[in-house]
């Protein structure tokens, strides 16, 4: 469960401070799809950098399984994020000078496991890249390379996974196949997904869709992945 | 379309410059130790050429020198009287060692006396304390002697000094005589004393080693050499031999010459590994710029002009870096007189040199531009296209195709291969000088290729993921592996010749004093001196080490045939020194430590029935006289033909404190002949040692002493001052690989920046990305440093094996210590470039 109480983020700005979050509270339950979307400076990606520990909040708290990240110093942080969190980005951000089996490795290796090559194999076959493991990212394709992104975000089997404009760089049916993995993927897994998105349809796949404007939640309502209300 | 002036094109290149000046100025640095060391070693030799040709005539005391071999003979003394009357004066100058004593303290110490005609020297000054006493030297029996001999003697001006049997008061110290090192007085102080009382020293005569010499001038706008020509044979057949002043001079400067032209190749290798200092830093710099680049395409700017707005860039800090160096320069050529004193023959007033700095500065900037132009060659094809959407492996594709990347390739090995003929003396030399920086560089590039490959092979799965993250780094594409090993291997490499160098050549001191078994050695002792000076020395405490006999000779026939004869036969020169040489020679019947026998076999002791005895000679000699074992000689020993057959050829370690011959005598070949001793004595106390001495000199006046704990402390001396050179030499390397690593470094530093950013929203802390990061620098460190010490460890190895012929002696420790400061060095500019991925939150990776 990850829980978000009265997050407010001010950045100092020539005036005074600028709030580009103020006061945001919500409860996302274990296993749940959660669309976050909202015009563009809406403060979207801000939110899930607290979310997800990158950033503090200037008030505010944010409490994944019961423990508090605004009380975690950095390194605290990172450790909770090598053990239970899992991160795609719209840039894919692989690590280019490591393959792409080097690269799903890596958060199990940051925490010293063994099995490391057999486990990222798998992931990488599941998302249909098994003939690719020794290309480095540039000899991968923007969807391919978003596949072993979300690979290695899946490697450490994280309790929730963090996606910010997923599909930004990818062609309409590419972004829909992403986001069909994920879907996929947070059913077998049970793993909590937090995906930011501008598309409303990719959206729409989602159980529940928050909306933010000016930093505040505007809107909290279930998509059309929801399970039926009837 | 037109293209736009000149003008706003650098306006744009100025404005566009203003993030990264700071940086860029930073990898143009890279040259500025070589640019300073170009600039101080030519400003510096200039300063000194232009001091030896100001002084030239103090340099040798007159237009002329004379040496006389064999003495002043009447035949020499009428014809330097004659040309007195035709005014053209002379003064004699006649040098030899001997004991002083100052009556007054008891002290004595050997000395270097030097007897000199009234005139002396015609130029320069020799200057005194009191200041313009000199004049007053041949008012009397006055001496003027070394600061040195004054305090070992406890005297003081107005003393009594004697010299043999003649007694002189010392009128002064001397400061400075024109033409002598600073260091000539240390190991025999000298004194100066009027020629006219010279014979009553009674130094002089039988078995007495005097050099004698005069001095000559000539009338006013003479040219030396024109003058000299017609005298040349005449001086000849009267044994002497003549020295202009512009010969004197010619020699000083192209010694000067040859030594900055070796230095100078020190300083073009550093400037070119700036050069690769300035290739990778401007390569990261080009990295950063694509975007850039593809918006000014998109707006409208050509490749040509897009170069050019880099190329000003490049080109302006990279005169600004060879400014610095240049200034840099300037200072450390103020620093050299210091650390210089007492080994240059002239005073050198150093000024700044405008050509030898505007030289630095121009060849700085050209390399600097030389070598930014390959990377920058880069941004002419980035396509507009990049803009919208980067994309690296088109414009790397493009790269390949580029026939200007080949152009400039042959301009860099142009510039090397220039740039080492500028410092060469021949074209060939500049080409071997190339060849050698090629080679080196080469040896350092296949080594870091070899890590990256050895690397990816050795790493294992069951290290630590930080280790082998680290170790990964090293063979991933895009790293920075060579450049940094090619840094760190050059700068270790001068850093490691420097120390073996001093540590070979501290060594062989250390050896050559440690050899000699007793602390007092007597020469020039008579034969009938030697039992009454043995038995003065054989008191209860100390030892007569060793007695060496002396017997002086020269060679007379070769095998029945005259020298002349042999010389003819054997194509040699008649005139040939060895020919003609006096031979000191020895007799004894066992070889000694420091001999190795290379031909036949060492003579034992003569039985009674011999009628033709045996000798060895020293093989350098034996050579050159083109003689074998078998041949026999006859030496003229004193009046008396000595006939002896060559049974063996030696080696002589020679440099050792302890009497070497060339000729080595079965003793009772010439046992009977007149001869000298050297005795050699321990004595165990200082205060000993100086009794002994006095003792010995007032009882026999021409024998001289020498206490080597002198000598010992000279060289020790003169070893601080190497080593205070050699750490200056190596700092200066050191601090040469610094910029060079910076630049090298910073090539991946966004690369690795971005992935530390990534590697912490993934889960990293901070003390494993530390420690990634600690792994791969300590790595390219350690391997940087054992690259550059393989070619250390071989060049001195051959350098001691093949030119020097000693021993090569790894200097373990001091290898040991670099590779240490090599690693903190590549782990502390690593960290301190990758100081941004600890400072950066994790958030940046969501704004990429
Ligand atoms: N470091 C910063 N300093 C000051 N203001 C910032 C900083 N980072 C973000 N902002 C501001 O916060 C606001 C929200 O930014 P954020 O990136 O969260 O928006 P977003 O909803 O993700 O927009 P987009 O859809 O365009 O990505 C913006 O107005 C931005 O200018
Ligand atoms: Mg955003």
């Amino acid at each position: 469960m990850l829980a978000a109480r009265d997050l407010t983020k001010e950045y100092p700005s020539g005036t005074g401070a600028l709030a580009v979050l103020k006061d945001v509270s919500f409860d996302i339950p274990q296993g749940a799809f959660v669309a976050i979307v909202g015009p563009s400076g809406s403060g979207k990606t801000t939110l899930l950098g607290l979310l997800a520990g990158l950033d503090l909040p200037s008030r505010g708290a944010v409490t994944l399984d019961g423990v508090d990240l605004t009380r975690l110093d950095e390194d605290g942080r990172a450790r909770l994020r090598g053990e239970k969190v899992g991160f795609i980005f719209q840039s894919f951000q692989l690590i280019p000078t490591l393959t792409a089996v080097e690269n799903v490795q890596v958060p199990l290796e940051l925490r010293g496991e063994a099995d490391a090559a057999d486990r990222a194999q798998d992931l990488l076959a599941r998302v249909g890249l098994s003939g690719r493991t020794h290309h480095y990212p540039t000899q991968l394709s923007g969807g391919e390379q978003q596949r072993v992104a979300i690979a290695r975000a899946f490697v450490n089997r994280p309790r929730i996974l963090f996606a910010d404009e997923p599909t930004g760089n990818l062609d309409g049916a590419t972004g829909e196949k992403i986001v069909a993995l994920l879907d996929a993927l947070n059913r077998e897994s049970g793993a909590t997904v937090v995906i930011v998105t501008h598309d409303l349809t990719l959206a729409e796949h989602a159980q529940r869709v928050i909306r933010l404007r000016d930093g505040v939640v505007i809107e909290d309502r279930p998509g059309r992945g929801a399970p039926s209300p009837v | 379309m037109p293209s736009p002036a000149l003008a706003p094109l650098l306006r744009l290149a100025w404005r566009e410059s203003r993030t990264a000046r700071r940086r860029l100025l930073l990898y143009m640095s890279s040259i500025s130790l070589g640019v300073a060391a170009l600039v101080a070693i030519d400003s510096f030799a200039s300063n000194v050429q232009v001091s030896i040709e100001a002084q030239s005539k103090a340099l040798l005391g007159g237009d002329l020198n004379l040496r006389a071999r064999d003495g002043f003979t009447p035949a020499i003394d009428s014809l330097l009287d004659s040309l007195g009357t035709v005014g053209i004066p002379s003064a004699k100058v006649q040098s030899f060692g001997s004991m002083a004593i100052v009556p007054r303290t008891g002290a004595t110490r050997l000395s270097q006396v030097r007897a000199v005609g009234e005139g002396y020297p015609y130029y320069g000054e020799v200057l005194t304390e009191p200041a313009g006493a000199w004049g007053s030297l041949h008012d009397d029996r006055n001496a003027f002697v070394d600061p040195s001999l004054m305090i070992s003697l406890g005297a003081q001006v107005g003393d009594t000094l004697n010299v043999g049997f003649a007694r002189f008061v010392i009128r002064g110290r001397i400061v400075n005589v024109p033409g002598d090192p600073g260091i000539a007085g240390t190991v025999a102080p000298r004194i100066f004393i009027p020629a006219r009382y010279l014979a009553e020293t009674q130094l002089t005569g039988f078995g007495s080693r005097v050099e004698h010499e005069v001095v000559v001038r000539l009338p006013e706008g003479t040219d030396a050499t024109a003058w000299v020509a017609p005298f040349k044979t005449r001086f000849d057949s009267l044994g002497v031999r003549v020295r202009t002043v512009q010969e004197n001079e010619v020699d000083l400067t192209d010694a000067i010459a040859q030594l900055a032209r070796f230095l100078g190749v020190v300083g073009l290798i550093a400037l070119l590994l700036g050069g690769i200092g300035v290739a990778s830093g401007v390569n990261a710099f080009v990295q950063r710029k694509i975007d850039t680049v593809a918006v000014l395409r998109c707006l409208g700017a050509s490749s040509a002009q897009v170069l050019v707005i880099y190329l000003v860039q490049a080109g302006a800090m990279g005169f600004l870096g060879a400014a610095l160096g240049a200034a840099l320069g300037v200072g450390i050529q103020l620093l050299l007189p210091e650390l210089l004193t007492g080994f240059l023959p002239v005073d050198v007033s150093v000024t700044p040199v405008p050509s030898a700095i505007a030289l630095g500065i121009g060849i700085g900037v050209w390399v600097a531009i030389v070598f930014a132009l390959r990377p920058l060659l880069v941004l002419r094809l980035v396509s507009p296209l990049q803009a919208i959407r980067r994309d690296d492996a088109a414009l790397a594709a493009s790269r390949r195709g580029d026939h200007w990347s080949w152009a400039v390739d042959l301009a860099l090995l142009g510039s090397v291969f220039g740039l080492a003929a500028l410092r060469a003396e021949t074209l060939a030399q500049g080409a071997w000088f190339t060849a050698g920086i090629l080679i080196s560089l080469g040896i350092l590039y296949g080594n870091a290729s070899l890590v990256a490959r050895l690397a990816r092979r050795l790493s294992s799965p069951r290290w630590p993921y930080v280790v082998r993250q680290g170790i990964a780094n090293l063979y991933r594409p895009a790293s920075q592996t060579r450049s940094v090993i090619l840094a760190l291997g050059f700068g270790s490499f001068l850093v490691t010749t420097n120390i073996l160098v001093q540590a070979n050549l501290l060594q062989s001191f250390d050896v050559t004093a440690s050899a000699a078994r007793g602390n007092l050695v007597f020469f020039d002792v008579q034969e009938d001196q030697q039992p009454g000076l043995d038995s003065l020395l054989r008191q209860p405490g100390n030892d007569v080490v060793t007695t060496t006999p002396i017997v002086t000779m020269r060679l007379q026939e070769i095998n029945g045939q005259s020298t002349q004869a042999w010389a003819e036969a054997k194509g040699l020169s008649p005139r040939y020194w060895a020919l003609r040489r006096e031979y000191r020679s020895t007799y004894r019947d066992t070889l000694e430590a420091t001999e190795t026998i290379t031909a036949g076999r060492f003579h034992g002791a003569a039985a009674a029935t011999d009628t033709l005895y045996e000798f060895s000679f020293e093989e350098d000699v034996a050579r050159d006289l083109q003689l074998t074992v078998g041949d026999i000689v006859t030496w003229d020993v004193q009046g008396v033909p000595v006939r002896a057959r060559l049974t063996s050829t030696r080696q002589v370690e020679w440099g050792r404190f302890q009497p070497n011959f060339f000729a080595v005598f079965q003793s009772a070949a010439i046992a009977a002949a007149p001869k000298q001793f050297i005795l050699v004595a321990a004595v165990p106390s200082d205060t000993a040692v100086a009794l002994l001495q006095r003792d010995a000199v007032r009882r026999y006046p021409n024998v001289s002493s020498i206490d080597l704990s002198l000598i010992r402390n000279t060289i020790t001396q003169i070893v601080d001052r190497v080593t205070l050179t050699v750490r200056f030499l190596a700092l200066f390397s050191l601090a040469m690989a610094v910029p060079v690593l910076f630049s090298a470094v910073a090539a991946t530093r966004r690369d690795r920046l971005r992935e530390g950013v990534l590697l912490k929203t993934l889960g990293a802390t901070k003390g494993q990305i530390g420690r990634i990061l600690l792994s791969e620098y300590a790595l390219l460190g350690l391997l940087g440093a054992l690259s550059g010490m393989l070619l250390a460890f071989g060049g001195a190895w051959s350098l001691t094996h093949f030119v020097f012929q000693g021993d090569f002696a790894p200097a373990l420790g001091p290898a040991a210590a670099i590779a240490g400061v090599m690693m903190g060095l590549a782990i502390g500019i690593g960290l301190l470039t990758g100081r941004d991925v600890f400072r950066e939150t994790p958030m940046a990776a969501l704004r990429e």
